[in-house]
């Protein structure tokens, strides 16, 4: 018996709740909604694309509900606009969409990164390119999350495998996105978005929940809103409040006005790219099974790591040293992470939906860069356990 | 209070070509805001890309400098998030008409209160003086060397015919209409659409031979005429001015509003 039916009954609710954990049996993008309010989400902006609509539908119903703001805009490009502006005026903001729809967000979310606005974007992957495969699983856009708007930038990609990860993830992603104003984006697929499992919504408090950090500079003296801390953060003013100052997508001086001056604009982009990459280590999340004494390694990440997991406990137990790493972090690439957790196997295979975008990065960094195997599938179909498993027995020569 | 407490002067001189019409339209817009005397901390201004975005800069008002075109869209975001702010977005004739186009109609649709300033120059000057959908037939531009075959948006008539709820057009010569114009457009509740004609004597003016900013503010005070006037009437081809449309509609802010009242848990 699950604490959310019995929690139904009038008048006890509230100390039932108290008591035991919230469960659902939701989809991933639902799980999604849940954890972007339990973040403190209150603004979001969207247009329909399968499959990332139900993200928008459930948010219709519940932002309303608790306050906050959903507009359905009248494209994707308006969306993301849209949420830069909210965030300006201070709310924790998010939209969601799909293939095509992220291409057309890419030109907003490089102002975001130039203006450092933080917010999050959620790509609910489908095959591509163009309109693809609108409702079928794919990983194609990985590398278009991390390069797609122009300009030298650096962005947070973080992506989950089930469907209490995406509630975890999300969370994770507006932190990262407010404590760095940073445009995060969660790049799932179509399968986790789609797919039900059970969901337990942590009690408020239990995950860490980071809010804005705002400037403590009082009103009548000089605020500098791209001065950043030592520690790399800038302390915020919101719209409306005491401060006026400029946001602009140029490169831009403390003040957040225009300069094309050599020292300024090096400036900045170092600071751009560096207030990411540089914590790279921080940034990293992922989770791992049996690589201690792991001779086959899968990397893996999204819905694929489902099948490796499947089959590395299976082949575990015929006593096969088999052991999988999930990234959750995609960008910035946990390089030094992969490195040293595939530094003992003899063969690393990167199961993805995709024609390699993540083997690219693993060969570039593991020590041994010919023992890695791309185990992919592109047709739309989600990669299941027999076809990571067909390609591992080759490459061991252990048969077809 | 004196217009140019409302100035960021520390960023003067501005980067407009002597004789541009921006400027004055940003005088009687500050001068609008001062007769108003609004809450200073409630002043927005976004803007888009292009001369007329550069106004954003110059006034002590928070301010977002945007992507082209896509400044009503900004502006939608922060208003929604914020429905006390006063928010004003300048546009040019691609950021309104041209990849601002979907964005201007549906702010229009919705009837936001947000209060649009269309600085109509019938050129992209940013760039360096090529045709936009304000210019019309027979112009001529650097990227329509043989005169252009494009007919023009009229920016009055798009705006009704989207839904806008206020709706007026005056020109850099009507400095006091300016001004008026846009004290009725911030106190009108929905969206306020101010076409104002400009000149920009630099790619329009000298490359079509017109001449410098007097000579094409003379034009702006020889081919327009009040709504209602004699003048008019005896002179049906002249550009109107005034306001064409003023009427109340449910406000889309005040509108999500009443939702929230309704399903608030």
């Amino acid at each position: 018996m699950s604490a959310a039916t019995t929690g139904k009954t009038p008048g006890k609710k509230a100390a039932v709740q108290a008591a035991e954990p919230e469960i659902r049996f939701v989809q991933g993008n639902e799980a999604c909604v849940r954890g972007a309010l339990y973040a403190g989400l209150k603004f979001f902006a969207g247009y329909p694309i399968t499959p990332s609509t139900e993200i928008a539908e459930h948010l219709a119903e519940l932002l309303p509900r608790k306050g906050g703001v959903f507009i359905q805009m009248e494209d994707e490009i308006a969306s993301m606009c849209a949420v830069c502006g909210a965030s300006l005026a201070g709310s924790k903001a998010m939209t969601a969409t799909s293939g095509p729809g992220f291409s057309l967000k890419q030109e907003a979310i490089g102002y975001a990164c130039m203006a450092e606005i933080p917010c999050v974007i959620v790509n609910v992957q489908r095959g591509g390119p163009s309109t693809g495969l609108p409702t079928k699983v794919a990983q194609g856009d990985v590398m278009q999350a991390r390069w797609g708007t122009h300009g030298d930038h650096s962005i947070v990609v973080l992506t989950a495998s089930s469907v209490q990860d995406i509630f975890e993830i999300t969370v994770e992603g507006f932190n990262i996105a407010e404590t760095y104003r940073t445009p995060v984006i969660l790049l799932f697929d179509e399968v986790v978005g789609h797919m039900r499992e059970k969901l337990v919504v942590p009690k408020q408090g239990e995950l860490h929940v980071a809010d804005r950090l705002y400037t403590e500079v009082k009103p009548g003296v000089n605020y500098h809103p791209y001065l950043p801390r030592e520690d790399g953060r800038l302390p915020s003013s919101d719209f409306g409040g005491v401060h006026r100052y400029n946001v602009t997508g140029l490169f831009h001086d403390i003040f957040g006005f225009p300069t094309e001056h050599p020292d300024q604009v090096s400036k900045l982009i170092y600071h751009l790219v560096d207030k990411i990459e540089n914590r790279a280590h921080l940034l990293a999340r992922w989770k791992e099974y049996y690589l201690e004494d792991a001779e086959h390694v899968i990397l893996s990440y999204g819905s694929p790591a489902r099948s490796a997991r499947h089959l590395v406990e299976n082949r575990r137990s015929k006593g096969d040293r088999v052991g999988l790493i999930e990234l959750q972090t995609i960008w910035p690439f946990p390089a030094q992470l992969v490195r040293e957790k595939t530094a003992h196997a003899k063969n690393i295979f990167v199961a993805e939906m995709n024609m390699g975008q993540v083997t690219t990065l693993v060969k570039q960094a593991v020590v041994n860069p010919n023992r890695v195997f791309l185990v992919n599938r592109v047709d739309g179909v989600m990669l299941n356990p027999q076809d990571i498993g067909r390609v591992m027995r080759t490459i061991e020569g252990r048969g077809f | 209070m004196a217009v140019k407490d409302y100035i960021r002067d520390r960023f003067f001189p501005h980067i407009w070509c002597p004789g541009c019409g921006h400027g004055i339209v940003l005088n009687a817009l500050l001068h609008a805001v001062d007769e108003l005397a609004l809450d200073r901390s409630s002043l927005c201004m976004v803007s888009g890309i292009g001369c007329s975005a550069r106004i954003s800069g110059y006034v002590g008002f928070h301010s977002m400098h945007t992507m082209h075109g896509r400044a009503l869209a900004c502006a939608t975001g922060l208003k929604m998030a914020r429905p006390s702010l006063n928010v004003f977005v300048p546009m040019g004739d691609g950021d309104a008409t041209a990849i601002g186009g979907n964005h201007f109609i549906h702010a229009c649709r919705r009837n936001i209160d947000i209060t649009a300033i269309v600085l109509n120059n019938q050129i992209y000057g940013m760039t360096g003086g090529q045709y936009s959908p304000l210019s019309g037939p027979g112009i001529l531009a650097t990227t329509a060397p043989y005169r252009s075959i494009d007919a023009a948006f009229d920016i009055v008539n798009l705006a009704m015919g989207a839904g806008a709820t206020f709706v007026a057009r005056t020109t850099s010569f009507h400095v006091k209409e300016i001004a008026d114009l846009l004290k009725k457009a911030v106190l009108h509740k929905g969206i306020s659409v101010v076409e104002v004609m400009v000149q920009c004597p630099t790619y329009f003016g000298r490359k079509n031979k017109i001449g410098g900013p007097v000579e094409i503010m003379e034009y702006f005070r020889e081919h327009t005429a009040p709504l209602g006037s004699k003048k008019l009437e005896e002179n049906p081809e002249l550009i109107p001015r005034g306001i064409f449309r003023e009427e109340t509609r449910p406000e889309y802010c005040e509108e999500y509003a009443a939702i929230v009242t309704r399903v608030r848990e």
